[in-house]
């Protein structure tokens, strides 16, 4: 009888638990993390290729989900070329030839920077939850860090990805895994963070490696040097007239 | 005897004329399908030959891989101390480096924003080398149907097509936005100084041709080279010569530890083309036998319809004596004379058609509107020396096999019976 009441009682606290948390309430609790009014970043870019390794570093500006504005400081051959990203329409400037050249269709596909994220992936929402429903599938360790697994298909048929499968830190609420997949279900692209770090009362990566599985390298290493968060950003900033200043 | 046989065939027309119908059509279509079959094939040899393969080409064995990929991250580096070998040991060789890249070509408006953009497929070309065989390889002089040769700096010849759907005229800039060779972003002006048909939908639909001086700047490939081309000197590939080419050079350079040591491959080692040219080589026979086979039948019926027809001639000569396998071969003679007759009718013919074909042509464009491989527009014909006797094969046996079976008919009367089939 005993052993009746301590089986019907973890199966009910299982039960209350699997209740407590679902797949869509877990990537809200990360696009929370994520994503805030306006930040200002700086980054290094250190892309791995087969014969080289090139680094870059930018400077980004970026309001919600629909305005950025990145200017490349380093290299020389890279140094003021400006983005711009308002809502899903995407322009470059380059100084070397002056030109404003809107990144549209087929170039969208294309590497960014020869790195292995592409404009796409640049220009994508940055709330997983607008984009994705989730389904808990289960816990896993990564590291020390014990994780919800989760697997996110598509609520739109345009998205650069249909379904991905993310393993979510359970106290830090970021996705410190994450694997890309095509309609087909051939696995495309794989991130994963690799250090994090508190800023603002909010954990957030600080090393993160992109890697287009389709390619061979060893991938893109992004570095977060500097981030604030909710900081005063001119409008003007997210001007085309910004590009050529 | 053959002077008789052929009185008694001209004579005797019904005996002779379908026969010799029958092998003058198999005959014409023989050699005009092999004519044009070689034409075709040939053509699209010397296009990929010229535009793509070289005769031979040099690679990194990396860039091999995948080299459909253009990844001229993989290029050659030090192409130039490369080239200048090649050209030092393998003197009777014409040799050329390229840079194949792609990426975006956009037109700038007055503000210089985007004013059309569409993907571009580039080739990197030596056009302002003093010597330079590439304006002859690529027939680029001929090929111009607005503006000019480049002649300064970052100037470009762009296809026909594509400067129509992009609204771009002579004088016009032109961006070009891809990857440099190390993965960074290539924003590069072009001026555009000419337009120019190939007269293949794969390079008409959206090709630009610059001078690889030039294309070095814009991709940051200074010294280097998607790959290095060879050609023999009188532009004919020879399967042999380029094979041991291809054995020496790989002998001496290529390292298979070393994925960015050169490679070279022949024409027929790259993309398949092997097979195009065994196509090429037993595309004769092919035809050949398959007109034979259809023309035996038709001709073995028609020996059967004669057989009926001369029944009593064929009973009066048994009667008289003759012997059955002397009149078995007389038969058989008399169809070696109307496959000649036939052949000969057939062959000129064919000919006249492939020879009409080799200068004017057939266009079938508006059905490649879509095709990524290097064919012409225009179809030609090719005569050959094999053109002129390639159709006696199929049109004397065709006859002969024919007449073979029928005749076995001649076996089976039995003298017994021939005066009583005779008074009937």
């Amino acid at each position: 009888m005993k052993i009746l009441i301590v089986f019907i009682l973890l199966f009910s606290c299982n039960s209350l638990y699997a209740g407590e948390i679902t797949g869509n309430e877990i990537l809200k609790r990360i696009d929370s993390n994520y994503v805030s009014e306006n930040r200002r970043s700086v980054s290094t870019m250190i892309v791995k290729g087969r014969r080289s390794t090139r680094t870059m570093k930018a400077q980004s500006w970026i309001q919600g989900e629909e305005k950025s504005f990145s200017e490349y400081l380093s290299p020389p051959r890279e140094k003021g070329t400006k983005m711009l990203k308002l809502g899903d329409e995407l322009w470059i400037y380059s100084p070397s030839t002056d030109r404003i050249i809107k990144i549209a269709g087929h170039m969208l596909k294309q590497s960014l920077m020869g790195s292995d994220v592409s404009y796409e992936d640049f220009m994508e929402d940055n709330k997983l939850g607008n984009m994705y429903d989730a389904e808990l599938k289960g816990e896993e360790f990564m590291g020390r860090r014990n994780c919800y697994v989760l697997e996110l298909s598509a609520k739109k048929d345009d998205l650069a990805y249909h379904s991905r499968k993310i393993w979510v830190d359970m106290e830090r609420y970021l996705p410190l895994k994450e694997e890309r997949y095509a309609k087909s279900g051939k696995l495309l692209k794989t991130f994963v963070i690799t250090e994090v770090f508190k800023v603002g009362g909010r954990w957030y990566p600080k090393k993160m490696v992109f890697k287009d599985v389709l390619q061979k390298g060893s991938g893109t290493e992004f570095i977060i040097d500097s981030i604030e968060f909710d900081v005063k950003i001119p409008a003007h900033v997210f001007s085309k007239a910004s590009l050529r200043r | 005897m053959i002077r008789f046989l052929i009185k008694g065939l001209l004579r005797d027309k019904s005996r002779s004329l379908f026969p010799v119908l029958t092998v003058s059509a198999g005959v014409f279509l023989t050699v005009f399908f092999y004519c044009f079959m070689q034409g075709v094939i040939g053509d699209f040899v010397r296009s990929t030959a010229q535009f793509n393969a070289g005769h031979v080409k040099i690679m990194t064995r990396a860039y091999n891989e995948l080299s459909d990929q253009i990844p001229n991250d993989l290029a050659i580096l030090g192409a130039g101390e490369l080239l200048a070998e090649m050209r030092e040991s393998e003197d009777k060789m014409i040799w050329t480096p390229r840079i194949r890249f792609g990426g975006l070509l956009d037109i700038p408006d007055e503000q210089g924003e985007t004013r059309a953009q569409s993907p571009v497929m580039g080739l990197g070309v030596d056009l302002m080398g003093k010597d330079t065989p590439e304006i002859e390889i690529l027939n680029l002089e001929k090929s111009i149907v607005r503006g000019s040769m480049p002649k300064g700096k970052n100037e470009i010849l762009i296809s026909e097509d594509f400067a129509k759907k992009l609204g771009v005229s002579i004088g016009e800039t032109a961006t070009l936005i891809g990857s440099t060779m190390y993965g960074g972003m290539a924003v590069y002006n072009f001026k555009i100084a000419g337009m120019v048909r190939f007269g293949m939908v794969a390079l008409d639909r959206s090709t630009v041709i610059a001078d690889i001086q030039d294309v070095r700047s814009a991709l940051d490939m200074s010294d280097g080279a998607s790959e290095i081309l060879g050609f023999t000197p009188n532009m004919m590939y020879d399967e042999e010569e380029m094979t041991e080419l291809v054995k020496d050079f790989n002998g001496e350079f290529s390292r298979k530890e070393d994925e960015f040591s050169p490679v070279m491959l022949s024409l027929s080692e790259q993309g398949g083309f092997g097979e195009y040219f065994n196509m090429a080589k037993s595309m004769g026979s092919i035809v050949v036998l398959v007109f034979m086979f259809a023309m035996s039948i038709v001709l073995w019926n028609s020996g059967l319809l004669n057989s009926l027809r001369r029944y009593g001639e064929i009973g009066v000569r048994l009667a008289m004596g003759e012997p059955k396998g002397a009149l078995y071969r007389r038969t058989i003679a008399e169809s070696v004379v109307t496959g000649i007759i036939g052949s000969v009718i057939g062959t000129i013919l064919g000919l006249a058609i492939s020879y009409y074909l080799e200068h004017v042509g057939m266009d079938f464009s508006s059905m490649m509107k879509t095709s990524s491989v290097l064919l012409p527009d225009v179809y030609r014909a090719r005569v050959t020396t094999t053109s002129y006797i390639i159709g006696f094969i199929p049109g004397v046996l065709a006859s002969v096999i024919g007449t073979m079976f029928a005749g076995i008919g001649i076996y089976k009367r039995k003298t017994a019976q021939l005066f009583k089939e005779l008074e009937v």
